[in-house]
This record gives C-alpha cells, sequence and structure tokens, in this order.
C-alpha cells in the first residue's frame, strides 16, 4: 500500500463467542487512530471472514476470541487468505489465548497474539509498523 | 433523620473544617489527585456527614429487612437464618466430566448447582452443526439430547439440590429436558427447584447468544414464565441479568438501571399475555456483578432491590411483597481478573465475595483466579469456593443484616445510583420501552462509551491497576492450565448420529410435527416441547422448528 493510503483493518469475531466488548473497543481505537475499519459481528466463519477482507481489500485481520476455539480458527483464516492470494494480509489476534498456544498460531502465520491487559497504542502501534513494512 | 438544628450545627462544623484543618493539610501537601472517583466513575467526596443523607426517611427509604422497599435485604434473618447458596457456575467437555465435576463440588460443601452450557448448545446448534465445529464442550457441557442431560445428573437428586442453568434462546428446550430427568427419577414437577436464566434482551444488548428476532423470543421467554408459576412453582422463571452489560463495560448504575429497564420489559410482556402480576412475580430473579469496589456495589445491590420494589409496585400495582423482591444472584467481575500476575486475582474476589454478603445476596459464584487464563482447573475452583466460604463463616458479614446501612457514604451513593437509574428508566420509558431503546442501540452504546473511559483511564494512569499499569513484573508463562480434550466434539458427534439413528422414527416426527403446529398458534408452546424431548428429538432439532417459523435475528452493530 501507499504509505499516505489509510489502513484497512477487518475486525472479527470468529465461531459463536459473544464476548465482543474488546473487539468492539479496538475498532473505536483502530478507527480513532485513522484506520479504516471494518467489524464484521459476531458468529462469522473463517470463509466468512476471508470473503470480508476480499471484498474489502483489508490490509489487516484481526480476530478476537475468548471460548477457546483460537486454534482452529486462527490457522484457518490464515490459509484460506493464502488460498484466495490474499498471503499479505497481516492477521493478528487476541482475546483468552494460553501462552503454549501463542507459538503455535504464531508458526501457522499470526502475526502476534495480544492478551487481556495489553494496551491499545501497543497493539495500534504493533499493527501500523507492520503494514508499513509489507508495503 | 436528623433535626434541623443538629443539621445547621454540621454543616457549620464541617465549613470550619473545611476551611481549617482541612485547608492547612493540603497545603502542606495535596491530595493524591484533584478529584476521586469511583471505579464507575462516580464522585466521591473527601467526607460524608448527616448532610449527606438529610433527606432521607427512615422508614420510607430503608424499612426493615423482608419488608418494603427491602433496601436492607429480601427476608427477615437475611444469614443469621442461612447463608447464600453457594453456586459454583461449571460444566466442560460432556456430560461425564461435568457430572464428576458436579459431585465433587457437592462433596466439598457447595449447596446448589450451576450448569454452564458450551455455545452450540446456547445458540440451538447440534453438535454436528457446522457453526459448531471447535466449539463443542469449550466453554461449558455439550448437550444435544435427554441422553446427555441424564447422564449431566446422574446420581443428583432433583429433589435435593437446586440447579441453575445459563440458557436463553432455548431455554425451554433445556428446561423441557431437566423436568424430563425430574420425571424419570421419579421427582414431581412441584419438587423442583432451581433457576433458569431465560432473558434474551441482555442477549441482544451484549451476550450474543440470541437465535430468533426479539418478539418471538419474548413469547418463548413468556410461555415458560406461564408454564413455571403454574406446573413448577419452586422454579425462578428468569434469572434478568446485569451480569453480562458490567462485563460489557457499563458502570454499576448503568448495570442496575439496565436490568431494571429489562425486568420491565419482561412484567409488561407478561401482563400484556394476561397474567396477573402477582402470580409470576413471585418467580423472577436477577443477577449481578460485583467488582471490587466494595462500597459503590453494596450501594448499588441496597439501590437497586428499592428500585425494583417501587417499580412493581406503583409501576405495576403489585400486592404482593414477594413480587416486590429483587432476590438475585452474585457472580464476582470475570472482566476485573487479570491474566498478570493471576495470584492476585484471589484477593480480587475476596473483596468482592465480601461485596456481594454485604449487599445481601441470595447466591453466589466466586471466580476462579486462573479465568483470564483458561477455564478454570480444579484447584483453583476449590479457593474459588472456599474464599465464599471464608467470607461467610469467618468476616462477620453474615452476623448482622445490612450492617452498612446508616454509614453516610453508603446511603448518598445508595440514592445517587437509585437517581441514576430512575433517570434512565425514564429516558428509556421516552424512547418508547426497552425494546426500543434496544433496536436504536441506546443501551449498546451507553455500555460501550462506559468501556471505552475504563479503558482511556488505565491507558492514561489515571485509574490504577495492580499488575497492568502499576506494580508490574517479569513473569514466566503460567503452567497447568486447563484443556479441554480436542476429542471431544467428535465423541459427541459420534454419539449424537447413534441417538438419531436408534430413535423411534415416527414417535419423533409426530411430536416435532405437533411442536410445529402449536408454536403457530398463540398456544403455551411448554408441554409440545417436554414432548418432543421425550420423544427424542434434539435441541437443534427443536431450535430449527423456530428458525422456520420465526426466522432468526440479525443484529445491527453499534461500534
Amino acid at each position: 500500500m501507499a504509505p499516505t493510503s489509510k489502513i484497512k483493518i477487518v475486525v472479527a469475531k470468529p465461531g459463536l463467542d459473544g464476548h465482543d466488548r474488546g473487539a468492539k473497543l479496538l475498532a473505536r481505537i483502530f478507527a480513532e487512530a485513522g484506520m479504516e475499519v471494518i467489524y464484521t459481528g459476531l458468529r462469522q466463519t473463517p470463509e466468512m471472514i476471508v470473503e470480508t477482507a476480499l471484498q474489502e481489500d483489508a490490509d489487516v485481520v484481526g480476530m478476537s476470541s475468548l471460548s477457546g476455539v483460537h486454534n482452529y480458527f486462527f490457522p484457518r483464516v490464515v490459509q484460506l487468505l493464502h488460498q484466495k492470494g490474499l498471503s499479505d494480509v497481516l492477521v493478528v489476534g487476541g482475546g483468552i489465548i494460553p501462552t503454549e498456544d501463542v507459538e503455535f498460531l504464531k508458526k501457522a502465520g499470526v502475526a502476534e497474539i495480544f492478551g487481556p491487559g495489553t494496551r491499545t497504542t501497543d497493539i495500534v502501534g504493533f499493527i501500523q509498523k507492520s503494514v508499513r513494512s509489507r508495503s | 433523620m436528623f433535626d434541623e438544628k443538629e443539621l445547621e450545627k454540621i454543616r457549620a462544623a464541617k465549613e470550619k473544617w473545611d476551611q481549617g484543618a482541612v485547608q492547612k493539610a493540603t497545603a502542606r501537601s495535596p491530595e493524591r489527585k484533584p478529584v476521586f472517583t469511583s471505579i464507575s466513575g462516580m464522585p466521591v467526596e473527601r467526607l460524608y456527614t448527616a448532610e449527606d443523607v438529610a433527606g432521607m426517611e427512615y422508614t420510607r427509604d430503608l424499612g426493615f429487612p423482608g419488608e418494603f422497599p427491602f433496601t436492607r435485604g429480601v427476608q427477615p434473618t437475611m444469614y443469621r437464618g442461612r447463608f447464600w447458596t453457594m453456586r459454583q457456575y461449571a460444566g466442560f467437555g460432556n456430560a461425564r466430566e461435568s457430572n464428576e465435576r458436579y459431585r465433587y463440588l457437592l462433596e466439598q460443601g457447595q449447596t446448589g448447582l450451576s450448569v454452564a452450557f458450551d455455545l452450540p448448545t446456547q445458540a440451538g446448534y447440534d453438535s454436528d452443526h457446522a457453526l459448531s465445529m471447535g466449539e463443542v464442550g469449550k466453554v461449558g457441557v455439550a448437550i444435544d439430547s435427554l441422553d446427555d442431560m441424564r447422564v449431566l445428573f446422574d446420581r443428583i437428586p432433583l429433589d435435593k439440590v437446586t440447579t441453575s442453568m445459563t440458557i436463553n434462546a432455548p431455554a425451554t428446550v433445556l428446561l423441557a429436558m431437566y423436568l424430563a430427568i425430574a420425571e424419570e427419577q421419579g421427582v414431581s414437577f412441584d419438587k423442583v427447584g432451581g433457576t433458569i436464566q431465560n432473558d434474551i434482551l441482555k442477549e441482544i444488548i451484549c451476550r450474543g447468544q440470541y437465535i430468533y428476532p426479539p418478539k418471538p423470543s419474548m413469547r418463548l421467554t413468556v410461555d415458560l414464565i406461564d408454564f413455571c408459576y403454574k406446573q413448577v412453582p419452586k422454579w425462578n422463571t428468569i434469572s434478568i441479568s446485569g451480569y453480562h452489560i458490567r462485563e460489557a463495560g457499563s458502570t454499576a448504575a448503568q448495570e442496575m438501571a439496565f436490568t431494571i429497564a429489562d425486568g420491565i420489559a419482561y412484567v409488561q410482556a407478561c401482563v400484556e399475555r394476561g397474567l396477573a402480576v402477582d402470580s409470576f412475580g413471585p418467580r423472577l430473579s436477577f443477577f449481578f456483578n460485583a467488582f471490587t469496589n466494595v462500597l459503590e456495589e453494596v450501594a448499588k445491590f441496597r439501590a437497586g432491590r428499592r428500585y425494583w420494589a417501587r417499580v412493581m409496585k406503583e409501576r405495576f400495582a403489585s400486592n404482593d411483597a414477594r413480587s416486590m423482591m429483587m432476590r438475585y444472584h452474585v457472580q464476582t467481575g470475570g472482566v476485573t481478573l487479570t491474566a498478570q500476575q493471576p495470584l492476585n486475582n484471589i484477593v480480587r474476589v475476596a473483596l468482592q465475595a465480601y461485596a456481594a454478603s454485604l449487599g445481601g445476596c441470595q447466591s453466589l459464584h466466586t471466580n476462579s483466579y486462573d479465568e483470564a487464563l483458561c477455564l478454570p482447573t480444579q484447584d483453583a475452583v476449590t479457593v474459588a469456593l472456599r474464599t465464599q466460604q471464608v467470607v461467610a463463616e469467618e468476616s462477620g458479614s453474615t452476623d448482622t443484616i445490612d450492617p452498612l446501612a446508616g454509614c453516610y457514604f453508603v446511603e448518598a451513593m445508595t440514592d445517587k445510583i437509585e437517581a441514576e437509574i430512575d433517570a434512565y428508566i425514564k429516558k428509556i420509558d421516552a424512547m418508547g420501552g426497552t425494546l426500543t431503546a434496544i433496536d436504536q442501540g441506546f443501551i449498546q452504546k451507553e455500555i460501550q462509551n462506559s468501556a471505552y473511559r475504563f479503558q482511556k483511564e488505565i491507558e492514561s494512569n489515571e485509574r490504577v491497576y495492580v499488575g497492568i499499569n502499576k506494580y508490574t513484573m517479569e513473569e514466566s508463562p503460567p503452567t497447568n492450565l486447563l484443556r479441554v480434550d480436542m476429542t471431544v466434539g467428535e465423541v459427541q458427534v459420534a454419539k449424537l448420529r447413534k441417538f438419531r439413528a436408534e430413535r423411534d422414527q415416527s414417535k419423533w416426527k409426530n411430536a416435532l410435527d405437533q411442536l410445529r403446529a402449536i408454536s403457530q398458534t398463540t398456544e403455551n408452546v411448554m408441554p409440545a416441547v417436554i414432548e418432543a424431548v421425550k420423544a427424542r428429538a434434539t435441541v437443534g432439532e427443536i431450535c430449527d422448528v423456530w428458525r422456520d417459523i420465526y426466522g432468526e435475528y440479525r443484529p445491527k452493530e453499534f461500534v
């Protein structure tokens, strides 16, 4: 992407989990940080999330999961993005994710996992830096 | 409470103190911050005196425990009679594993059960549905059929324990299964006690486990309430929940206000059905959060009790004290727990449990310290249960009723929260009621704004959170986390397929046809649901009948 254009981020809630406080809060914080935000709402399948990323020509997909399904959903989204030729999309995640799963998720192509207590400024900073270095 | 002369003296003395001692002290060293606020952002003054409660009339505003307006509690003897019910929310994996945890908890002195269902069950999907992928048995127990329910309550006599079930959109189905199992155990409906959440409005506001649009959802809610007060008289037919509203970011006063707004909508719906307010009113119950700011929580509970009593009496013309009582369960604040230095959470939970006891709860769940990391391990659950046992047995909070009454600060805060509740209820009424306020996103946006304000306070270090923005330290990653067996889903699906193959197909089909027919009339669906579960229809199949008829709810997102 051109350095002056806005970062476009899809904020998604995969699966049946209804805990959307963090996702909605971050959607607002990302918008304030100058990003263009598409919030998917709840009950998204990996296919739906990737379709949104494709339609919106997103730079980033951010997923939040607090129901323990991250090991299934996050890698699946990365895999589908690759299949659609969207390998340059940055994938990040957050929620209740045990430390021992973080390495597995990173190996599967998730760039970073943000757990409870993370400063939103750190998340914004990470995304801005990563997207810039990819472009 | 005080005569005018005495108040005048207090006023004068306070002014003198303000300008004298306080001025001198603050000139020497200023206070820690210019403005003090509660965790909900409510201003907190340096000192409260009789002046702050000058408008209080004891018999009108406080009264006596077990009597209107119930500010001081809903029972005449409160915990001097018996402690609150100790009820830990639990369930994971399959019905067998969950049954083992329930029996363990009962052996440890827990006095009631609380069933956590997995998300597919809560969303009304069978374990083999596409949307159930990865979710089966994760955050609760997977229940597809009557067979699962039978295993879940194996060797647990349903006339001896009370059970709380966190289930909302498919509440009628899970209650039908519970009643069918009671019947199998030889326990008649009138001996069965417990609570079903059955609160769809807060699912739409903030919890996300909805299925149908608000109107048909409300029909199912009212059907359950209507059926139970007649047939299952010891059952709490709804648990009107502020817990999740608070978890989603609301303040204490908003938690109480929006819960009461939901409560008003349910009572209104029952009255519109033609039910007399004092027929179903005594079986309504509530569910709240407890955060670490003890005094604010106590004020919230007292304000809520008083306001609800007035709503039932004045707005709905109730004549039965039992309908006016706000009886409630409390769970300590999940969102207050930190993944950092998790043992600190034990202290938070202890203070929250203390707040719940000083506030007069009827039952209590104390969270486990590892819940910001994973599902609670057995050791952590045991500490959590012991925490409330320490509060009950050792803290002394249970020896006298409503011990903080008359505390200037707590009474002033109680009044202030009640005024805030009243302002919200008036605003929501003016908008056209709770359903309209939800449809317009008003309640959702108020909650989100509070969540945003809180996050900003933490990140600007305006508010201290131990282990997050102060007293932080390097830690090694936690070990011994509970993991749900990844094969739970496969085993559950295999069991479900076998169950479907082995049932009497014509009996099953007839029962579902019957349910479909009744659901299209205004007749109560509960008897048909009970027949359907007995004819071995699954949770997903029954919910699909209503998906066909009522359609599915698609929320507007308010970000």
